[in-house]
């Protein structure tokens, strides 16, 4: 029990179980699905801008306690940042869940909440849970309306 | 099985009753390792089965003392590979009570058994306005080839819907049965639910039409006594590995007047008499349908995997399954918040599941910190959870080697996905 629990900390089964902003912007700015073929899982992110601020983001969608605490908890940190802040975020939160990052290791006190996913990394069969969401989320930022897959 | 090759019991080790499980998987080398401290409970059968000590040693064996090509050159060594080869064809043929020993055509596995079915045997046969009859149970290695097929031939699938306990009931089976049908291909046991189908039935109801029958023994040879003759089936696909033998090998057997008439599936060599830039005849069957060198190995290793099982008797292992069956049926009754998908009385010995409000990958990542291995996922068969609504379940699949204690730390296992979700 204690082994698995440091994956599915109280945090995270608490975002799956009351996902946030789990709804459609609507209009949205920017738009994307996201599918892994491995497993059925898929998500929407919808996004409303305000200049090169994120005014709100919000996801739609089905899958694993990982996967949908990790699109819960993006959507809680990107709010309010700017579109160059939220690609920063979803690259060092890349990092953290992969353990591959270029840059100095992302600490657990410059992710804030996100750090709940530091374990991830140590789940290889996990790690796509986690990153469907930004990887989803990133297709929206980079251009509009776009679809993408994990495989 | 009607008749056993007096070789294939050579050797019988495990003829005592009652059935020893401890004794059996001694045999098994990787069910003694531990997975985080905790003994390895492997439950997932049906994707892949782990292999007894006899067969490692046949591989060990062959690549150490054995190994030359085969069909080929005149010295001993390649003589000796040649008939270690062609013995585990004989191996095949008493296993499955096949009437001629070129019946069985050894292949890459059930997949690429399907493959040549669908190529040789069913494209030259159908065309627009044809039908090829499948179950909604298919695993998709019974689905896609024939898929080509249609888009190949503008032939059109019919599937045969299943009913709420995961059953193919046999009225539905007949009802779609027509003149426009010219081909069935039907899985004898479904790899994602563990219902067993009535082949032989739905074989006698398509030959009463004169259709022809190909039976997907992918996870039926693993679980039961498979006779061809008493199924009557006019080809039955499986794989070396899910029957405790090795990866990336298997065996089609096909009605030898049928398989005289089939086309080449592939050419190169092994599978001609001789070869001109004008002409090219082809090699008697099934030779001509193994084309270029073989799983040498693979095909021996398997017929080690099905001398190792005969040993045991396949009905001895069908019997003692059930026994976990009724094990499982009984823990699972007792666990709330689960749903079990696949309820037909008639089931090989796989639990397929889900819990209420826990997605499977979740579970699967809990029972893999229990050392439980079990697949997660929609098992090659997406028809079948889009049936019961659901992305994917949680499946549990036994073989001879499992024990009730396994069984039992599985639903331990799941109370605790339970508490952590709950």
């Amino acid at each position: 029990m204690d082994d698995t629990l440091d994956l599915y900390q109280e945090l995270i089964l608490d975002h799956n179980k009351s996902p946030r902003n789990r709804r459609k912007v609507d209009p949205a700015d920017r738009q994307a699905e996201g599918f892994n073929p491995l497993c059925g899982d898929h998500v929407s992110v919808t996004i409303k801008l305000d200049g090169d601020v994120v005014k709100d983001v919000a996801f739609e969608g089905s899958g694993c306690a990982i996967s949908t605490a990790s699109a819960s908890l993006m959507t809680e940190a990107l709010k309010g940042k700017t579109l160059e802040e939220a690609k920063k975020t979803f690259q060092r939160f890349h990092g953290l869940v992969t353990g591959e990052t270029d840059e100095e290791p992302p600490t657990p006190d410059s992710m804030g909440k996100l750090a709940v996913f530091s374990n991830v990394c140590n789940y290889p069969a996990r790690v796509k849970c986690a990153t469907l969401a930004w990887h989803t989320l990133k297709a929206a930022l980079d251009g509009e309306n776009e679809q993408i897959s994990t495989e | 099985m009607a008749e056993v090759d007096a070789s294939v019991m050579v050797g019988s080790s495990h003829t005592v009753e009652p059935f020893d499980v401890q004794r059996i998987r001694e045999d098994f080398p990787i069910l003694r390792q531990t997975v985080r401290d905790k003994p390895l409970v492997y439950l997932d059968n049906a994707a892949t089965t782990q292999k007894p000590q006899s067969v490692i040693d046949t591989l060990l064996q062959y690549y150490g003392a054995q190994n030359a090509n085969i069909h080929r050159a005149v010295y001993k060594l390649s003589v000796k590979a040649t008939a270690l080869y062609e013995e585990a064809r004989r191996k095949v043929r008493a296993f499955i009570n096949a009437g001629r020993v070129e019946e069985i055509v050894f292949t890459g596995g059930t997949t690429d058994a399907i493959n040549l079915v669908a190529q040789s045997y069913v494209r030259p046969l159908v065309g627009p306005g044809d039908e090829i009859l499948l179950t909604e149970l298919e695993h998709h290695s019974n689905i896609v080839p024939w898929q080509l097929v249609c888009e190949q031939t503008g032939a059109s699938l019919k599937v045969v819907p299943i009913n709420d306990a995961g059953e193919v009931p046999l009225d539905s089976f007949c009802e779609l049965l027509s003149d426009r049908t010219k081909f069935v291909a039907i899985g004898h046991v479904s790899n994602a639910l563990g219902t067993v189908n009535p082949v032989a039935e739905m074989v006698a109801a398509a030959h009463e039409r004169g259709v022809r029958v190909l039976v997907d023994g992918a996870q039926g040879m693993p679980h039961m006594p498979v006779d061809v003759a008493d199924l009557d089936c006019d080809f039955y696909a499986f794989s070396g590995h899910k029957v405790f033998g090795p990866t990336g090998v298997g065996a089609l057997y096909a009605r030898y007047e049928l398989l005289e008439k089939m086309p080449p599936y592939r050419g190169g060599g092994d599978m001609i008499k001789s070869v001109s830039f004008d002409r090219t005849i082809y090699n008697d069957i099934p030779y001509k349908f193994e084309a270029g060198t073989p799983n040498i190995a693979g095909v021996i290793g398997m017929g080690a995997a099905l001398d190792y099982v005969s040993a045991i008797g396949m009905q001895r292992i069908a019997n003692y399954e059930h026994e976990l069956l009724e094990h499982a049926n009984e823990v699972f009754a007792s666990l709330s918040s689960v749903r079990v998908i696949g309820t037909s009385s008639n089931k090989a010995s796989v639990m397929s599941f889900v819990i209420e409000n826990v997605h499977p990958h979740d579970v699967g990542t809990i029972m893999d910190q229990h050392g439980i291995a079990v697949r997660t996922g929609h098992h090659c068969a997406q028809p079948v959870m889009q049936r019961f609504g659901v992305p994917a379940t949680v499946r549990a699949s036994f073989a001879f080697y499992n024990t009730k204690d396994e069984i039992d730390a599985l639903a331990s296992a799941i109370d605790e996905v339970i508490s952590v979700f709950g």
